[in-house]
């Protein structure tokens, strides 16, 4: 059994403590817009908030993440309206399959907290999530322009 | 000639059409516009037709037949509908009839499959008259309610009015009267000049849900009682399974059934995946791998090395006397290039949910081809097609390898031992990257002559490689032959070559490893696309002519062709020099009857890293239904296109895949991706695919590009082979 506390609600779960972070918020919590592409730490698909710092959920076992407060995709437009990322996402048409855009909302979100008006150059150090629809220049666009806003 | 022999494994949509629903109804489309009796979709809101449901409230749901896999698709078809039908585009929705259904009603949905850069440009005519014929229905349905002659009436954004009196009516008020009405025998389409949303940037319709996480992938259904299995299939294709060791593994939590999929693939049944995959990597098998497991990279590239010299090979485009040009020419040149293998690496792994009983059997999955998928529920269950169904979901990446249906039939073969419960399988991103259909691999020797005069006078080019046809759908190849390796390369047709030249032989050697091929974004012309404009370069070069300037003379009689490099060169200026270290490649191509060129900009640092500054695109699709999608699918190609140049490439060792996962397999990132101008030309007069015709010019443009920097010419792919990578 362990307490995972996800998007503000404690959940206990029947899962083993080595459990990746993944596969209980997919499978053991419910929540599946957290997306499992390499398991390995790799696409940044699986990307959420441990502690408001984005994080691979893959590479991060559920021991590790008692007692965090974890943020999914799921959690960003809580009260019922969209983040400004996710706004902007939908003013800019950036996803194509959108399979990879819950990861890529989550690394933005988290890169915008700590860095509101961010250069090319620290978007480009801090998302490296791979979108194999190749929707960069879109994600760009879309960053700059809630900088800018 | 086909040294290793592939495992039998064609299967075709005809299943549908021959086994269950009689030949003639697969062949003939049969489009019943609507008709006395009115069909009603699940909420009871008529079908004016099988396009186009309203429901009381105005709201317009338009049914999409084929799949939406990222590249717009879904969106572009609804434009063409909604165009004709003249309807509120802000209240419009979309659904996926189910293959089921298709088969049901006489395939009156046409066909279902999402390939060849084929979505809109061979369905655009039915679904265009889908939504003509709704709107006369619906307009003449208000002209009865009103009784006056139809000719008074017109209808605009949903609103039906009759003109001399200003009454109104809209499409919600007459829906109903207008599903009873007789469909007209014929409609006219409108003058592409009148079009209002077919060639508008509307946004896609499929965005929301992708931003907040509740879309819902295959991948994320869930169905009371549902397990979910792992998979392992002989890493040697071909090979099969000898053993496993079931009692190593019993008892680990959640595992409930350990089946055999096949003759070649274990799977492990548990309640979550994640103790499915767990169990799985615990359970010892033994593979018995056969003969393929000899086979590497160096015997494939040496087996094709032999075919760039001898044996026989297929004539895809010749003219005049390319030997004895060559024989008389003044200047020989002469290169040998070669592709790799590819895996697609969609950003959702493979997978389908399958839920078998004795008399009925349905699979949930993202596919790019529905009916196909159909047919791998049909012939894995043994039931008709009026017992089996399959629910299209939204798809979390194609790119071809979801045209393919070995993941549908392994769900069913797994769900049909456990007949009664929902079986969810997921393929691990290490199963995915090692079990591929993929990209073919090829080489191609080049050589051409020049006269006295530095014209060039003759083109010989023989490319040895793999057939996907030969593989994946043998009954399309012509006397043996395949016909789309000559993607880009032939004397006429939706994709020709662009250059005229004298004496021309271009040949194909075909050679089949056991490694299975695939369609991969592209196909064929990612090869083609580098071989033949990489050469021209070379070809400048030894004329000692400018690229561009050398590409013109050739492409007086390609007026289509010419306009989209003309395009490009005059956009990024190429008659003055770039920046100072900035260095630039150009290439062109045309394919699935769609003419793009490219440019790139590129400096390359330390010698071997490559920064990708700019690329400036134009793409004649004919008509573009919407420019900023097909913007976005040109960015988008590029992206897969280099990274497959730059990181891509699948190795063969011991029969099997060398690549698992992406680290292994990179891809790029937003830092490696260049600023992507897309020109939009679209002509007029002809309709071309979009989703891969530009993937063609971007690695050829920046390996010119490269050469341009450093004098050195990269002839082999992928890049990283050679020690380069993205700055
Ligand atoms: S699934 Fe976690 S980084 Fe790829
Ligand atoms: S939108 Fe498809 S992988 Fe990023």
């Amino acid at each position: 059994m362990a307490n995972l506390t996800i998007n503000g609600k404690t959940f206990t779960i029947d899962v083993e403590p080595d459990t990746p972070l993944l596969w209980a918020i997919r499978e053991n919590v419910g929540f599946t817009g957290t997306k499992y592409g390499c398991g390995i730490a790799q696409c940044g698909a699986c990307t959420v908030h441990v502690d408001g710092v984005a994080m691979r959920s893959c590479g991060v076992t559920v021991s590790e993440a008692t007692g965090k407060q974890i943020t999914t995709i799921e959690g960003l437009a809580a009260e019922g309206t969209l983040n400004k990322v996710q706004q902007a996402w939908i003013d800019h048409d950036v996803p194509q399959c959108g399979y990879c855009q819950s990861g890529m909302i989550m690394a933005v979100t988290a890169l915008l907290k700590d860095n509101p008006k961010p250069t090319d150059q620290d978007i480009n150090d801090a998302i490296t999530n791979i979108c194999r629809c190749g929707t960069f220049q879109q994600v760009r666009e879309a960053i700059h322009a809630i900088a800018n806003a | 000639m086909n040294k290793h022999v592939l495992p039998q494994l064609n299967r075709r949509a005809f299943v549908i059409g021959a086994a269950s629903v009689g030949a003639g109804l697969a062949i003939g489309l049969d489009l019943p516009f609507g008709g006395p009796s009115v069909v009603r979709a699940a909420d009871g809101s008529p079908e004016v037709n099988a396009w186009v449901v309203i429901r009381p409230d105005d709201t317009v749901v338009i049914r999409i037949a084929r799949s939406e896999i990222g590249q717009g698709t879904l969106t572009g078809l609804a434009q063409l509908v909604a165009e004709e039908l003249e309807c509120n585009w802000s209240k419009v929705q979309t659904e996926f009839p189910t293959p089921g259904q298709n088969v049901a009603r006489k395939r009156v949905w046409g066909d279902y499959s999402t390939g060849g850069s084929r979505g809109i440009r061979t369905s655009q005519d039915y679904v265009r008259k889908g939504g003509a014929i709704a709107r006369v229905m619906l307009l003449q349905a208000a002209a009865n309610e009103w009784k006056v002659p139809v000719a008074e009436c017109a209808a605009s954004n949903s609103v039906i009015t009759h003109t001399a009196s200003g009454r109104t009516t809209t499409y919600g008020k007459v829906a109903e009267a207008a599903a009873k009405l007789q469909p007209p025998a014929d409609v006219k389409l409108k003058d592409p000049k009148d079009w209002r949303l077919i060639g508008k940037s509307v946004k896609r319709l499929d965005t929301a849900d992708k931003t907040t996480g509740s879309v819902i992938y295959s991948i994320d259904l869930k169905l009371p009682g549902m397990l979910n299995a792992a998979i392992k299939d002989c890493p040697v294709t071909g090979g099969k399974v000898k053993s496993y060791d079931e009692a190593k593994i019993a008892g680990m939590k959640g595992v409930k059934k350990v089946v055999k999929v096949g003759d070649s693939a274990v799977a492990v049944v548990a309640d979550t995946w994640w103790h499915a995959k767990t169990a799985l990597d615990a359970l010892p098998i033994v593979w018995d791998e056969g003969e393929n497991a000899k086979v590497s990279s160096a015997t494939i590239a040496k087996w094709l090395a032999e075919g760039l010299e001898s044996g026989p090979a297929y004539v895809g485009n010749q003219s005049g006397d390319v030997n004895g040009a060559l024989a008389g020419s003044a200047k020989k040149v002469e290169a040998v290039y070669s592709y790799p293998y590819q895996n697609h690496a969609a950003m959702e792994p493979l997978n389908a949910t399958a839920l078998y009983t004795p008399d009925k059997c349905e699979v949930w999955c993202g596919t790019q081809n529905g009916e196909a998928a159909l047919a791998a529920v049909l012939e894995g269950s043994g039931l008709p097609a009026d017992k089996c169904d399959v629910h299209k979901h939204l798809v979390g990446g194609g790119f071809g390898r979801r045209g393919q249906t070995d993941y549908v039939r392994q769900a069913v073969d797994i769900a049909k031992q456990m007949p009664g419960t929902p079986v969810k399988l997921l393929w691990s991103r290490e199963e995915d990257m090692t079990h591929g259909r993929y990209h073919p691999i090829t080489q191609c020797k080049m050589t051409a002559g020049f006269d006295a005069g530095n014209n060039l006078t003759a083109l010989h080019m023989r490319i040895s490689g793999q057939s996907i046809l030969f593989s994946l759908r043998p009954e399309a190849l012509v006397n043996g032959k395949d016909p789309a390796t000559f993607a880009g390369l032939n004397a006429n047709g939706e994709a020709a070559i662009g250059y005229s030249i004298p004496n021309i032989l271009i040949e194909h050697s075909m050679r089949n490893p056991h490694i299975i091929p695939g369609f991969w974004r592209g196909v064929n012309v990612n090869h083609n696309a580098i071989y033949l404009e990489c050469f021209i370069d070379e070809l400048a070069h030894a004329a000692g002519q400018d690229p561009l300037a050398f590409r013109r003379k050739l492409m007086a009689q390609h007026p289509k062709h010419l306009a989209v490099l003309n395009a490009v060169s005059e956009k990024i200026g190429w008659d003055t020099p770039p920046p100072q270290g900035v260095f630039r490649g150009l290439a062109q191509f045309a394919s699935y009857g769609t003419y793009v060129a490219g440019v790139a900009e590129i400096s390359v640092v330390d010698g071997n890293k490559i920064k990708v500054h700019r690329m400036v695109a134009a793409i004649d699709p004919g008509y573009a239904v919407n420019p900023a999608q097909i913007e976005r699918q040109t960015a988008g190609s590029f992206v897969y296109g280099l990274s497959a140049l730059v990181y891509g490439g699948c190795t063969v060792k011991d029969g099997r895949i060398e690549q698992t996962n992406f680290d292994t397999y990179n891809s790029m990132r937003i830092a490696e991706m260049p600023k992507v101008e897309t020109i939009v030309m679209p002509s007029g007069g002809f309709w071309g695919g979009v989703g891969e015709p530009t993937i063609s010019v971007g690695a050829p443009a920046v390996l010119n590009a490269y050469f341009a920097a450093t004098g050195k010419r990269l002839r082999s792919v992928p890049l990283r082979d050679q020690n380069i990578s993205f700055a």
